[in-house]
Parts: structure tokens; C-alpha cells; sequence
């Protein structure tokens, strides 16, 4: 059994709640307490059927106002799969809570509604999911029941988005498109009688056979923390505990080490008592080198044959996530893997605008929710992969050092 | 990546995260399997060094006394340090005040042991076995969760959190709340103690126990507990599925002797872990209104 990671996106009241309580409610994951709950809240508020969109939308507020706005995170699995589900807020003014869910994600749902097609946000998010390099995007056009189940609706959005496509450099993606009714239960889990025309999968059909697996890239190590025991048993024990970001290590292997470029080969990797002959991406472990070189937390390990150059001056699509907008040649922190670093923005090149879809030069401001391309500049160098060659070492953060907000994500280009 | 592993790796990951970003953390030890489960993680993400926080276990004087000796062996065998709070302190001083009637219960006093022995330690992390997949307000929580000098959750104006960066940066007086085990289910930490085979309390098996009925749930008898004359105390065959205080935890019939047993019950289970809360039957918000002024 594996773990699937799914985000849903799309506007506000496309239906993104009422699908994944769909999910849950047609797989028997919701529990009969949960249900009977849910029951009886609909019902006080006069409705007819079940609000299936109350099994994520837990907050009082939220409740209130019938929005998500911030991200829930959901869980059920079937024989095959252990599903996490991101039921992300389609409000424009909670994006940063939207990109907090998709960030994990490896399939994304993008919710339409058949009866608005294609708008801002929709585009919004599919940037998004391009800039995020998703390799997984599933239209999910709802509301079917509302448009009595024309085709023709269906395959007008269809055509709109694959026009997107190329705008949006979405071409070598796996895009797929599913009519359904969330909140009626067409071709979620149950195929439609209504919608004899589609003969592609249903939503779950689809995230049972969808494949998850990430192609892994050179290897990269972070070194989150020095393990050295200091005890009788272990006295010169000294291990570098922390997680495989991407590739493949074995024992034996000369490894490099970002900052210092000192090499050294690979003793042993420790995960508890267990001596293992090698590790992939994803693993936490511990390593133990040959040599006893210098390495503290923030150091990158990589192939001893590779060269990841130290950069002072990068530049990067960033999301800005801040309330406050960005300041010009303000210091803020760049966190990226284990390793945080000063920096300025040297430069706000340019900002997209999500009408044309372009990116328009010398914007006046860099606002919450907008994308943009900038400088970075550093004091020390930065160990940072492209993005698009190695998204596990390509992106980072940006901390206001004096809220301590986390104001921005970045993608190094 | 088995799912197993892949879980196990996420809250490995996290764990060091806190001790690297931390100088003062803490694992909140309640007793209870997601907690325990908490602290054979911590065991394995430093080995062979020691876990390099202490425990804090906020204690009610409530506990089931099963849970206590469990606890204290499971410092010793694994020379952990273990700070305990009483509630009992904070009623002696007048922190605050006991609660009266039949549904009487030391649960949300809890908050404020709990606050005083982060100020009193200093501690500025706090590691929890809080799951998502526990309650629709948990299913909110970030991973690092920033509370501020009251200990209080702003739900609305959460830090976002991108791909796996964690970032612990808070002021002097705040804390975080760090929850390496977000994305469990109680079936995952039930596979989980299996595989690893971590041990826990008895209560969590089925035994003989005297109970009696109040509500739909079965209540455990004890001198906590103000029972009302009519009723009645019977001896039934029970488990625990989830463990806080005597006061706010119900028992479920089973025969379930073994962990096997056990995860086919669960598997089977119409009725969600918290279904057996009493603490969560106050209200429709209650668990996001306890976060909101501190509880973890
Ligand atoms: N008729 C019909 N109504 C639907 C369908 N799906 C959702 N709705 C309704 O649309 C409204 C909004 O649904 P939600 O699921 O809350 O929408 P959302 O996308 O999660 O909204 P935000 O999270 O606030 O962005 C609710 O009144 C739903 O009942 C559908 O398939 N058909
Ligand atoms: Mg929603």
C-alpha cells in the first residue's frame, strides 16, 4: 500500500468540499457518528439533502459562512491506497492557504463549475500548478446536474483548457477531464447513468490507477542535525541525521559536502538500529562518513562526481504570501532545505497578470497572492537546484525577520 | 515506499526539525498510544543518542493508574526525563476551580498546568501526538502551529506551510506546537505499534472492568466520577480506543485481548475514535474552542 497526496483547487463554491465529502461519504470512510453529525446540522439549517462539504468544513467560522478558508486536511484509503487530501479554500484572499495544500500534493483536482467554465482563479490555480510542476492535473467540471448533463458543456471547457495548455506550458502533463455531480454523486465513485456520452474514468478509478511516483534526480542529503552520543558505547560516534531529498545513496559512495566542497565516502546509513546497504528520496536516516570533515546542520551532501555551484544572485518565480507587501531592499531569511540564509530583492522584474496571462514588466507593488518574477541576492552562497531539473532542492521560503511570517515561496529558475 | 515507512519517515524528519530549530523543546506526554507512539519516534530519529528533550505529562490525578506505572517504566528503560504537572497544584493555588456536577471533570483545566509548565520551563516547542484525522478543528492544524504568549491558536491567520520547510521562527513568550504525527489515522498508529511492537498500557485491551451506563457511553466507575444514585455499577468486558483521564474517556465493549484483534475492531468500527470522547460531547466546537485558548 502506498500514500496518494491530493489538493483540490478551483474557485470559490465550484464545489471543492462537497466533492471530497462526496469521496469519503460514497467510499463508507466517514464514520456513522460523523454522518449522523452532519446529518443533523443540515437539517437545522433547513436543508434537504446533506451538506457534504461540513465533513471539511470544520471551523466555526467557515461553518458560518459557508467557505472554506483554511486547509483541511483528510484522510481514507481503500485495499490499495492510502489517500491525504487537501481540501484547499477557493477564496482569492486565502491563496496562501491554497498554495499550503498544494504544495505536498501529487495529483491536483481542479474544480469548474459547468456553469461559469473557465474564470480568474481557475486560471489562477492552474499556474500554480504549473509553476508547481504538478505532474497530475484532473479537471473535475461539477455541477453537471445543473446543466442536465450536456455534453456540449463539457466539451466546450474541455477545448477552453487545452487551448490553455500551451500558454501555460502544461504540455507534458497528464491532464484529465471528469463531468461530475459532488453533490448528487455522479462519476465521483459511482458511474453516472446520465452521462452515458463519458467513457473516460470515474474520479476514483482514476486515483486508484494514477501513478504517484516521483522521478528521482542526483542525489541530495540535508543535514538536519549532528547526532554524537558522547556515551561509553558510542563514544566517537558521529552521525548526520536528516532526510534524502532526491536520488540514491549507497554505502561506499564518495559524497560532497555543500558548503565546504570536502569529500568523503559513506561509512554506514543508520536508520535506528538497522545498517542499511543504501536509501532513496524520502528517507530520514543517519549517515556516518569515512573522514571526519566538517559538517553542521544546513549542509547539502551530494554525488562526489556532481558540481552544484553556490550562487549569490539568483532568480525565481515567486508567490507572495505576506500580508504586508514586499519592501524593496529589506533583509529577509531564505529557509531551503535545512539552511537558512539573509537576502535582499534586488529586483521585482515582473508580475503576472492574470488577464493576459503574461508577465507585465516593473509592477507597482508586490501584493499578497501575486506571482513574480525577482532577483534574489545573498550574502553567502545558496545551493539551490532549478526547479525544473530538481523540484525537491529548487525551492524555498521567505521569513520576515521581524513578524516571522512566512511571506513568500519561491521557485528557482 | 510502503505507506508505513513513508509515515514513519515524515515523523522522523519532523522531530529532528524541532530539536535542531529549538533550544527548548518538549514531547507532551498524556499516556496514551498516539503519545507513546511519539516517544519510540523520538527514540528512533536520535539513536544512538539519547532523545534530546524532555517529557512533560500534565497530570489530572485523574489517570487511570495504568497509564502512570506505564509511564514511569517507560522512562526508566529508556532514561528519559519527565517533568509532570499537576492540576492538582493549579487548584491549590487557586489557578482554577474544580468543576462541580454529574459531567465534573479536570480535562479543560489541563490548559492551564499545561501553560504554567511551558513558562516555567521555559519551553518554546512543544511536540504532540495530535492526529488530522482526530477531529474536524485538528484537521485544520499546521504541522508547526504558532501560539502566542496566552498559548492561544489563531485558526484564521494560520502560517502558511510549504512543501516540508518548517518554519519555527517565533518571538521571546511564544510557543509552537509541532505534530509529527499529522497525518496518521488511528488505524495507521494501530499498524504502526504492531510492526514496531511498541507496548502499551493494558487498558487499551480488552479486561473486566466496573463501569456503568450514562449517555449512550460506558463510563468507567472510579471516585472521580459523580454517579447519580439510580446508577448502576455493573462489570463489563472493555477497551479503551482512546485514553485521556478517567473523567473524559469512554470504554467500548470488546473482547479484543491482542493487537490483532484490536485493528479488526477498529477496521470494523462504525463510530469515530472521538466518538468516545465525553470532552468533545460539550459542544459542536469544543475541540477548536479548547485549542483556541491553548490545549494542544
Ligand atoms: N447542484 C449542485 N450543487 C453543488 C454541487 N457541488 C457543490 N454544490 C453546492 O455548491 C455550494 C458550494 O460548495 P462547496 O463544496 O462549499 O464549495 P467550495 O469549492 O468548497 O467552496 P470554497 O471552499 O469556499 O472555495 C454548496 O451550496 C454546494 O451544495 C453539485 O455538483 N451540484
Ligand atoms: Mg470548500
Amino acid at each position: 500500500m502506498n500514500i496518494l497526496r491530493i489538493s483540490t483547487a478551483g474557485s470559490v463554491d465550484d464545489g471543492k468540499s462537497t466533492l471530497i465529502g462526496r469521496l469519503l461519504y460514497d467510499t463508507k470512510s466517514l464514520s456513522k457518528d460523523k454522518i449522523e453529525n452532519i446529518e443533523n446540522l443540515s437539517k437545522q439549517r433547513g436543508l434537504e439533502d446533506i451538506d457534504l462539504s461540513l465533513i471539511t468544513d470544520g471551523l466555526t467560522a467557515e461553518r458560518e459562512q459557508g467557505i472554506t478558508i483554511d486547509v483541511a486536511h483528510i484522510y481514507f484509503n481503500t485495499p490499495n491506497r492510502k489517500y491525504i487530501v487537501a481540501d484547499t479554500p477557493g477564496h482569492v484572499e486565502y491563496t496562501r492557504n491554497m498554495i499550503t495544500g498544494a504544495s505536498n500534493a501529487s495529483v491536483f483536482l481542479i474544480l469548474i463549475d459547468a456553469r461559469n467554465g473557465i474564470i480568474e482563479q481557475t486560471k489562477r490555480h492552474l499556474f500554480i500548478a504549473s509553476l508547481m510542476e504538478i505532474q497530475n492535473i484532473v479537471f473535475v467540471i461539477n455541477k453537471m446536474d445543473l446543466v442536465d448533463y450536456e455534453e456540449s458543456v463539457y466539451l466546450k471547457i474541455r477545448g477552453e483548457i487545452t487551448k490553455l495548455q500551451e500558454k501555460f506550458n502544461l504540455e507534458d502533463r497528464n491532464l484529465t477531464f471528469i463531468p461530475v455531480s459532488a453533490k448528487v454523486g455522479d462519476n465521483v465513485v459511482k458511474r453516472s447513468a446520465a452521462t452515458k456520452w463519458f467513457d473516460g474514468p470515474t474520479l476514483l478509478d482514476y486515483l486508484e490507477t494514477v501513478d504517484e511516483a516521483k522521478d528521482t534526480t542526483g542525489f541530495r542529503f540535508n543535514v538536519q542535525y549532528v547526532i554524537r552520543p558522547q556515551s561509553d558505547e558510542f563514544h566517537d560516534f558521529r552521525g548526520y541525521a536528516g532526510k534524502v531529498k532526491s536520488g540514491t545513496v549507497k554505502v561506499g559512495d564518495t559524497v560532497k559536502v555543500l558548503s565546504s566542497g570536502q569529500s568523503s565516502k559513506v561509512k554506514a546509513i543508520n536508520r535506528y538500529k538497522d545498517k542499511l546497504t543504501h536509501a532513496k528520496q524520502g528517507d530520514s536516516i543517519t549517515l556516518e562518513l569515512e573522514d571526519d570533515i566538517d559538517i553542521s546542520r544546513g549542509d547539502i551532501l551530494i554525488p562526489g562526481s556532481e558540481v552544484l555551484e553556490g550562487v549569490k544572485a539568483l532568480n525565481s518565480k515567486l508567490c507572495w504570501l505576506g500580508k504586508d507587501d514586499l519592501v524593496p531592499q529589506k533583509r529577509y531569511l531564505l529557509q531551503y532545505g535545512s539552511a537558512t540564509v539573509p537576502v535582499k530583492i534586488a529586483a521585482v522584474k515582473s508580475q503576472l497578470d492574470f488577464d493576459t496571462l503574461s508577465f507585465e514588466p516593473n509592477p507597482e507593488a508586490v501584493k499578497v497572492n501575486s506571482i513574480n518574477n525577482i532577483d534574489i541576492k545573498s550574502a553567502s552562497p545558496l545551493y539551490l537546484d532549478k526547479y525544473k531539473d530538481n523540484p525537491e532542492n529548487g525551492y524555498f521560503i521567505l521569513v520576515d525577520e521581524v513578524s516571522n511570517a512566512t511571506v513568500a515561496v519561491g521557485f528557482n529558475q | 515506499m510502503d505507506y508505513l515507512d513513508e509515515l514513519e519517515n515524515e515523523a522522523i524528519y519532523i522531530m529532528r526539525e524541532v530539536a535542531a530549530q529549538f533550544d527548548k523543546p518538549v514531547l507532551l506526554f498524556s499516556g496514551g498510544k498516539d503519545s507513546i507512539t511519539l516517544v519510540h519516534l523520538a527514540i528512533k530519529a536520535f539513536y544512538p543518542a539519547k532523545v534530546p528533550f524532555p517529557l512533560m505529562h500534565v497530570d489530572t490525578g485523574h489517570n487511570f493508574p495504568e497509564t502512570i506505572e506505564f509511564r514511569d517504566q517507560l522512562v526508566e528503560k529508556y532514561g528519559l526525563n519527565l517533568h509532570v504537572e499537576y492540576v492538582q497544584d493549579a487548584i491549590d493555588n487557586n489557578l482554577v476551580q474544580e468543576e462541580s456536577g454529574r459531567y465534573a471533570s479536570r480535562n479543560a483545566l489541563q490548559t492551564v498546568s499545561l501553560l504554567n509548565g511551558i513558562e516555567k520551563h521555559g519551553f518554546n516547542a512543544c511536540i504532540g501526538g495530535a492526529r488530522r484525522d482526530e477531529e474536524k478543528a485538528r484537521a485544520k492544524e499546521r504541522v508547526f502551529s504558532v501560539r502566542d504568549d496566552f498559548g492561544q491558536w489563531n485558526a484564521k491567520n494560520q502560517r502558511p506551510e510549504l512543501f516540508d520547510i518548517l518554519n519555527g521562527r517565533i518571538d521571546q513568550g511564544e510557543n509552537v506546537r509541532a505534530f509529527p504525527i499529522s497525518n496518521w489515522t488511528e488505524l495507521d498508529v494501530w499498524n504502526y505499534i504492531k510492526r514496531e511492537n511498541i507496548e502499551l498500557p493494558s487498558v487499551y485491551f480488552a479486561h473486566q472492568r466496573k463501569v456503568f451506563l450514562r449517555d449512550g457511553l460506558i463510563w468507567s466507575d472510579s471516585e472521580y466520577i459523580n454517579k447519580d444514585a439510580n446508577e448502576e455499577v455493573i462489570e463489563k468486558t472493555v477497551r479503551f480506543r482512546t485514553v485521556g483521564d478517567m473523567t473524559c474517556t469512554a470504554a467500548v465493549e470488546s473482547d479484543a485481548a491482542d493487537i490483532d484483534s484490536v485493528i479488526g475492531e477498529i477496521v470494523a468500527a462504525e463510530i469515530s475514535e472521538r466518538g468516545a470522547r465525553i470532552d468533545d460531547k460539550r459542544s459542536e466546537a469544543a475541540m477548536e474552542k479548547r485549542k483556541e485558548v491553548g490545549y494542544f
